[in-house]
């Protein structure tokens, strides 16, 4: 699937290749620039990653296919992450969940139609002696009911 | 000027830390009082977070849990001068649920600012590396060999052992790795000392390069921990500028580099090996051992790989001897254990006790109880891959061996507590979904078996079959156990057979047929 990469993003992504081309093990570090920079890693990219890193298409792919963290698409404006490990469950996670899930109306790895959020499950937040736990973007959240996960979401929505 | 404390510690941020803080400074402004605000790290009384803390001639006060609104009122009573309050818990140190920890490891955190190196220098920090560099590598792995420290990671294998395969292993370029990854449901005291003492790991890791002539040093770090990263870096790069690290540590003559690297979101990164692939660059596969990392690890070198936990300890031992830190704990498990209670509990945080404390302990001196004021009814230690353990087994000490000796693990340490309207049928599932979604994939009993694992349970739950499901249940469990190549196939059985086995009636078993 070709997505729209403007040329603007192609010269950051060519950038951040330069940038890492010496580093060791560089393709993590090289992914996790794309992806803070402009949002997901395009597919258009991987010949050029594998160029620069002197890798197979294939190597790249296998890559970026492993890590649950790396995108291949673009995100809402932010990043609902909702924590589904044990702790959590302890604290009633999963109504939790199922409350998101139908404020949201989407399932988990959506974006609502809007574009505002994107819903990601995740294990554990370290926060777990506050479960249970989201994250959105990079902002942490202890204790949350349904009331607080409806505020949080709220801000994010105004605060585009 | 009066000093005034608020936690930057995640935990504390994720309850509204930053707002109580920005309140107090405000309030401040507009009565016109003069004070210094210390963004401190937490003191692992998270059920009070925002824990606020004042400076006082006695020592510091405490106030908690700090709400925005709360901070006019606290003025009016005159907080800055320990004035009586329905939040004033009195003097900090004072507090029962911080005297009866022995805090070594944690010595410094929620008391100093993470972030100032003259505030760790203060506290005793870069003590251990000065000793270290009068000494000969051999003498500083002999140091920590004799302390009896063992890994913190889960596996508890001892820390000095593993740095003298690394001492003794050829290599012109050898490196040291803090797995940094915290996987773990109920574990975050690996956060905690990166977030609040992070200079304590940073100097643990360059004793452990000038020990073994390892000059690199590479923290991996879980990319779920955004605020961990940001305070690494800062304090990394302080401890450059102030020669703590660069090409001549200390004048020493002797280098030692340090780099975080992001994870991106794979549990099973945080085994070692798969963890040097992913550092690699590549897909985070887990290797075969042997070779052991200590002798061909990180881009095939010799690496020391140990937990946050364990190399943050190693300071410590260095300053004050390995005769000190053996002193504390019980059998073979040396020293102290930060141990981090989480769940259904009322009093979660980090209790840093000397091993032998038993579980009960933990969860009602300390935790005090369910946080829903329900019956404890199960308890896992040591993460997704250990063991649920009932009510019955809530006397056992924490030591690893006593662990193993009823078929649990300690790891890393953590405790997660579930009320009576927990299903554990649902939690077995719960294990091999998990296992499922992170598996590595390199071999059958781990990939395929999790997901089978997924389909007997809802076999068993539906009634299917009963009987029959059980037992396949119990087979499958055994091939995992005994055919994995790690142990995120290899230890997913521990939760399985042990709700199985202790909580049966779950399953549809009835309590004859429980004891297996
Ligand atoms: N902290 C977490 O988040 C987390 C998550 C999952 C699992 N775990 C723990 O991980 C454990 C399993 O870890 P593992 O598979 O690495 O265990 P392991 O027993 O294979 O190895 C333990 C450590 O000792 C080293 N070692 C072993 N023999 C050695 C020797 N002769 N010389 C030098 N070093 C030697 C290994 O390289 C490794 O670093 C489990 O028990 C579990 O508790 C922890
Ligand atoms: C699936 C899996 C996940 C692991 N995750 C971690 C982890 O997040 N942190 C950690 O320190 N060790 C983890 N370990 C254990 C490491 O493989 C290794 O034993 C440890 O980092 C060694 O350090 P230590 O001796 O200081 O404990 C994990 C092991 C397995 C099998
Ligand atoms: S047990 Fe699972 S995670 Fe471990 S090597 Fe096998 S497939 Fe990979
Ligand atoms: S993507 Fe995480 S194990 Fe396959
Ligand atoms: S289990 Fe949810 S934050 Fe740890």
């Amino acid at each position: 699937m070709v997505t729209t990469l403007t040329a603007v993003d192609l010269e950051k992504i060519q950038a951040h290749i330069t940038a890492h081309k010496d580093v060791p093990g560089a393709l993590l570090p090289l992914l996790h620039a794309i992806q803070d920079d402009i949002g997901y890693i395009p597919e258009e990219a991987y010949p050029l990653m594998a160029k620069g890193l002197a890798l197979s298409v294939a190597e790249v792919h296998g890559v970026v296919t492993f890590y649950h963290h790396f995108r291949t698409h673009p995100a809402g404006k932010h990043v609902l992450q909702v924590c589904r490990a044990e702790s959590c469950q302890a604290m009633g996670s999963e109504k939790l969940e199922a409350h998101i899930k139908s404020i949201l109306g989407i399932d988990f790895h959506q974006t609502t139609a809007d574009g505002a959020i994107t819903l990601e499950p995740v294990y554990c937040l370290g926060n777990c002696a506050c479960s249970p736990a989201v994250l959105i973007d990079e902002e942490l959240y202890g204790r949350v009911d349904s009331q607080k996960i409806d505020e949080i979401i709220q801000e994010a929505r105004s605060s585009s | 000027m009066i000093k005034v404390y608020v936690p930057r510690d995640s935990t504390a941020l994720s309850l509204g830390a930053d707002r109580t803080a920005k309140a107090i400074i405000a309030e401040a402004q507009k009565r016109g009082i003069e004070i210094e605000l210390v963004r401190n790290g937490s003191r692992g009384l998270f059920w009070l977070e925002p824990f606020v803390e004042v400076g006082t001639n006695q020592g510091r006060v405490a106030f908690a849990p700090v709400q925005p609104k709360d901070v006019s009122g606290l003025f009016d009573a005159d907080f800055l001068h320990a004035g009586a309050h329905p939040l004033n818990l009195g003097l900090t140190e004072e507090l029962a649920w911080l005297k009866k920890q022995q805090r070594l490891t944690f010595a410094r955190v929620g008391i100093t600012d993470p972030v100032s190196l003259e505030d760790y220098l203060a506290h005793d920090g870069y003590k251990g590396l000065h000793n270290a560099l009068k000494m000969s590598g051999a003498d500083i792995v002999k140091t920590v060999t004799d302390s009896g420290l063992r890994g913190r990671g889960g596996a508890a294998f001892p820390t000095g052992i593993k740095w003298n395969t690394v001492l003794g292993a050829k290599g012109e370029q050898k490196y040291v790795v803090c797995n940094a990854d915290e996987g773990d449901s109920g574990t975050y005291s690996d956060r905690m000392i990166m977030e609040d003492d992070p200079f304590v790991l940073i100097e643990g890791m360059t004793i452990a390069g000038i020990a073994v002539g390892a000059t690199q040093g590479y923290i991996y770090l879980r990319s779920e921990y955004p605020h961990a990263l940001k305070v690494l870096n800062e304090t990394i790069g302080k401890a450059y500028v102030a020669g703590y690290l660069g090409d001549d540590v200390c004048g020493s003559g002797k280098a030692f580099h340090l780099e975080v690297r992001r994870a991106a979101g794979a549990y099973v990164c945080g085994e070692e090996t798969s963890l040097l692939e992913s550092l690699e660059g590549k897909r985070g596969l887990v290797r075969f051992k042997p070779p052991l990392p200590a002798i061909e690890g990180l881009f095939g070198k010799p690496t020391i790989v140990n937990n946050v936990i364990s190399l943050a300890t190693v300071p410590i031992i260095l300053d004050k001897g390995a005769q000190y830190y053996a002193d504390y704990g019980m059998g073979r498990s040396r020293g102290t254990l930060p141990i981090q209670l989480a769940g259904n509990i009322k009093q979660g945080g980090l209790v840093e006790l000397a091993f032998g404390a038993t579980l009960r302990e933990l969860l009602y001196d300390f935790g005090g109880g369910s946080a829903t004021g329900k019956p404890i009814r199960a308890v896992q230690v040591g993460g997704p891959l250990g063991a649920y353990l009932p009510e019955s087994q809530f006397d056992t000490p924490l030591d690893y061996e006593e662990f193993t000796k009823i078929w649990a693990v300690l790891g890393h340490g953590g405790i997660v507590a579930f009320d009576d309207s927990v299903d554990m049928a649902k939690m077995a599932r719960y294990a091999f979904e998990f296992c499922a979604i992170e598996s590595c994939g390199k071999c059958t009993p781990c990939r395929i078996g999790s997901t089978r694992g997924v389909e007997v349970m809802d076999k068993i739950t539906s009634g299917k079959e009963h009987a029959n499901n059980i037992q396949v249940l119990r087979d499958l469990s055994d091939t995992m156990l005994n055919g994995s190549l790690c142990a995120l196939g290899g230890m997913t059985p521990y939760p399985v057979m042990s709700a199985l086995n202790h909580f049966g009636e779950d399953f549809g078993l009835k309590q004859t047929e429980t004891a297996a």
